[in-house]
């Protein structure tokens, strides 16, 4: 009802001009390769979160948790859609996007447990944690303090003038943070080249969208600064891919920045905590069942006899492989030593 | 092998719950991802979810079981090609107390994390880590340089701290290409009080930034530009204005270092006017310097003489490390001679000597250096000689150079013009206590601004501030003469 509204409804005629008229690309065709790279992709991440949440649950992983378990399909589709180069920031539920960035399971798994062997050396944990080498810059733990960030990564590149783009990630709940709109000013009047993905998962903790944003439609959120934005649905791997190119070119090309809400859904709590009373078990399995981005993969693999049972059973045997090996690392390595405490206060 | 399922923890402090419910029974299929059963803790009911895939071989705590520990096995997964006769051989799906290994064994070369993971469970003990892991490492001690010598004969140019920060900035930015200024009005208008004359007319639009009035946002863009390598000098129109901004100079600027591991820090200076100007009332008039001095990953500095902005500015720009740069309006259009050198670069973290005496010490830092510096000179017409220390960084502190100074002088007497309450002069009175206490002769006395928000009457503000009567009277109290 309500995006009928919005449809008849007379939007400002300079918002037309620059948003409207971007629409959303067809997903991308993958050839049997990209689908099975995607699936092992997104795969290694939900067998990582996975078994990050046990090791939670046995007390390895300490603090806050934040699974990606459901949205594998955003960083992965965009992730093919990247050079290198390109740069990466995002808020706590970070996991996927290590791994995606191709961080080692075994560093990423071993911060969350708090050990030296850590991507921080133990000392930053689930939602603290970067590799320059790889282009991630966090792993950020308050909400919205992201988005200004990635937008000097993108004031840098500009600055620069290389051809890079930041991919900068925030949720449903960082899209109300004021900050945002600050930075989505900035990098408008200042032409960055900086893609806002806002990861619609449709709860702000356990705050629905419909209860905390007047405008529900994130793809519209930088209208009045010139920014066009389109609404992806974030749990088909190809049509990410085909929206992460096509915002990654239109940043390249000097267009300024670009929003792409990825429409998509947690399975898991906000965080290991939460018991997740706000929705229903329904709309949950509904999710999974009908619309989970692994299974999307493997149905066309297995439809196309582009692998059969036992060469997917083969890849999810592998992915467990690492992730055990990872896990394996996490709890068997030590804890910083304690000169740790002082060091890397400044430099 | 067979797998246990143990009873797991759902949040930070949870030690024990009830199992509600089994959703599986005996038999079943599992796949990961299945919720298995329901454990109810004092909070809230949770679900738990299976994470490998099998057949559910064995319940081993009935539903209904109150009070299961964490980490209790609940159930055994049987997996492919085994039976219930496997069960035996259960092992847990990884051990949540690795057994430490022999720690006598030399031969193990790898330490062993003990068991790290199960501690965190121990909520209502005290935090695991302090109780075995033996006792905190001493804090490392750091000594800043000395000010390079100025060779004799070099020329004295008169110039005022607003030229002095100009000129700072403009000699890095030719030296540096990655160093560029951006803010409120330093482009086009040149600087609202002028400290950026003339900079984009030498540097051009695109390394002196014009920003929109969004101190969060441009804050944040800035520590994102040094993240990625840039050198960036974020303006403030005044520090009042950065506490819009302050998250991202604290959680994102002076914490990422240490949060990454030493990986990625924020090569940036926060720079612009801090503490009262005149009669711009309470939200335009605070001094920042005991906020900022709090946190670990900043360094402060807060000059008093043009000389001291110019050469310490310069380092600042050149610090790998977040700097907060506080200036004063006041004393902008100052005058002090400067050194004509080509690189004059002071060290960031060591005070000054200002004056030498003997008498009593009096530490102050900025705007606070008028005050004691004035008030040295007329006790020096009373038969009171005053050393006076100027800070100059806030943090880290030089406290061995008052600490050398007060071991002589035996007194103390602190000029600052903010709140009195874990103020700079607070933390000084402590750790001259601590480290100079048999030396004290007199209690240290704190000289601060009042404790109220700045009022507007004139005649009020000039109450709130400090003065030199006040200092004065502070030196003559440790000394004893009043």
């Amino acid at each position: 009802m309500k995006a009928a509204t919005k449809k008849t409804s007379a939007k400002p005629k300079a918002a037309a001009d620059s948003a409207a008229a971007l629409k959303a690309p067809e997903p991308a065709e993958f050839d049997k390769d990209q689908e099975l790279a995607a699936y092992r992709g997104m795969l290694l991440i939900r067998r990582f979160e996975e078994k990050a949440g046990q090791l939670y649950g046995m007390g390895f992983i300490g603090g806050f948790c934040h699974l990606y378990i459901g949205q594998e399909a955003v960083v992965t589709g965009l992730r093919l859609a990247m050079k290198d180069g390109d740069q990466m920031i995002t808020a706590y539920r970070d996991h996927g996007h290590m791994l995606a960035m191709e961080m080692e399971p075994r560093g990423v798994m071993a911060e969350l447990t708090g050990r030296r062997g850590g991507y921080s050396r133990g000392k930053g944990g689930s939602m603290h944690m970067f590799s320059k080498e790889k282009n991630f810059y966090g792993g950020h733990g308050i909400v919205g303090a992201q988005v200004p960030l990635g937008t000097g990564l993108a004031f840098a590149n500009r600055y620069r003038e290389n051809d890079n783009v930041s991919l900068t990630f925030f949720g449903d709940g960082a899209a109300n943070q004021g900050q945002v709109y600050e930075s989505f000013n900035m990098a408008s009047l200042w032409k960055l080249p900086v893609v806002y993905v806002i990861e619609n998962n449709r709860y702000a903790m356990g705050t629905s969208v419909t209860r905390s944003s007047a405008e529900t439609d994130f793809s519209h959120r930088g209208l009045s600064f010139k920014i066009p934005g389109v609404q992806i649905d974030g749990m088909d791997v190809r049509a990410v891919k085909a929206a992460g190119e096509m915002a990654i070119d239109w940043c390249r090309s000097g267009k300024g920045p670009i929003i792409l809400e990825m429409q998509t859904y947690r399975y898991r709590g906000h965080s290991m905590s939460d018991p997740a009373k706000y929705r229903s078990k329904d709309e949950v399995q509904k999710m999974r069942s009908e619309h989970d981005p692994i299974e999307q993969v493997k149905a066309r693999l297995i439809d196309k006899k582009w692998a059969s049972e036992d060469e997917l059973k083969a890849i999810d045997k592998e992915v467990r492989d690492i992730v055990a090996d990872a896990a394996e690392f996490a709890q068997n390595d030590a804890e910083p030593d304690v000169s740790e405490l002082y060091t890397d206060i400044l430099r | 092998m067979p797998v246990e399922i143990l009873m797991p923890a759902l949040s930070p402090t949870m030690e024990e719950g009830n199992l509600s419910k089994w959703l599986k029974k005996e038999g079943d299929a599992v796949a990961a991802g299945d919720v298995i059963a329901e454990i109810e803790t004092d909070k809230a009911t949770m679900e738990v979810e299976a994470v490998d895939e099998g057949t559910l071989g064995k319940i081993l705590v009935a539903e209904g079981t109150e009070g299961v520990k964490v980490n209790t096995p609940i159930a055994v997964l049987l997996q492919e090609g085994e039976s219930s006769d496997d069960i035996g051989s259960a092992k847990p799906a990884a051990s949540p107390k690795p057994e430490a290994s022999d720690k006598s064994d030399a031969d193990t070369p790898k330490e062993t994390a003990k068991d790290a993971g199960g501690k965190a469970r121990q909520a209502s003990d005290e935090p695991s880590a302090q109780k075995e892991a033996a006792k905190a490492p001493a804090a490392p001690k750091t000594e800043a340089a000395a000010d390079p010598d100025i060779p004799s004969g070099t020329e004295m140019v008169p110039t005022s701290v607003r030229e002095a920060l100009r000129d700072a900035m403009a000699e890095e930015m030719r030296r540096d290409a990655d160093v560029f200024i951006m803010g409120e009005e330093v482009a086009e208008y040149q600087g609202a009080y002028k400290i950026t004359q003339g900079l984009l007319q030498e540097f051009g639009a695109k390394r002196v930034v014009d920003t929109p009035i969004t101190e969060h946002g441009f804050a944040g863009v800035g520590v994102g530009a040094a993240m990625a390598g840039l050198r960036p000098i974020v303006e403030f129109m005044t520090f009042n204005f950065a506490m819009q901004a302050i998250d991202q100079i604290i959680n994102s600027a002076a914490k990422t270092l240490y949060m990454s591991g030493g990986q990625m820090g924020a090569p940036i200076v926060f720079r612009g006017p801090n503490g009262a100007a005149a009669r711009v009332a309470a939200q335009h008039s605070q001094d920042y310097a005991a906020w900022y001095s709090h946190v670990p990953g900043l360094k402060v500095v807060q000059p008093y003489t043009a000389a001291d902005a110019k050469g310490l500015l310069k380092a600042a720009i050149r610090d790998p490390n977040p700097v907060i740069f506080l200036e004063n309006e006041i004393l902008y259009g100052q005058t002090f001679d400067v050194p004509k050198l080509d690189d004059f670069v002071l060290p960031i973290g060591k005070a000054r000597v200002h004056r030498r005496g003997k008498d009593a010490t009096i530490v102050s830092f900025g705007i606070g250096m008028t005050y004691a510096v004035k008030a040295a000179e007329e006790l020096a017409g009373q038969g009171i000689d005053a050393e006076v220390i100027d800070l100059r960084t806030i943090r880290p502190m030089d406290m061995q150079t008052v600490l050398r100074s007060v071991k002589k002088t035996n007194r103390c007497v602190t000029v600052e013009e903010g709140y009195p309450q874990s103020s700079v002069g607070a933390h000084i009175a402590s750790e001259i206590m601590v480290h100079a206490f048999d030396y004290l002769d007199a209690p240290v006395m704190r000289v601060t601004g009042k404790d109220v928000p700045m009022p507007y009457a004139a005649n009020l503000e000039k109450l709130a501030l400090p003065n030199v009567d006040e200092v004065i009277a502070a030196v003559n109290a440790v000394t004893y003469r009043s």
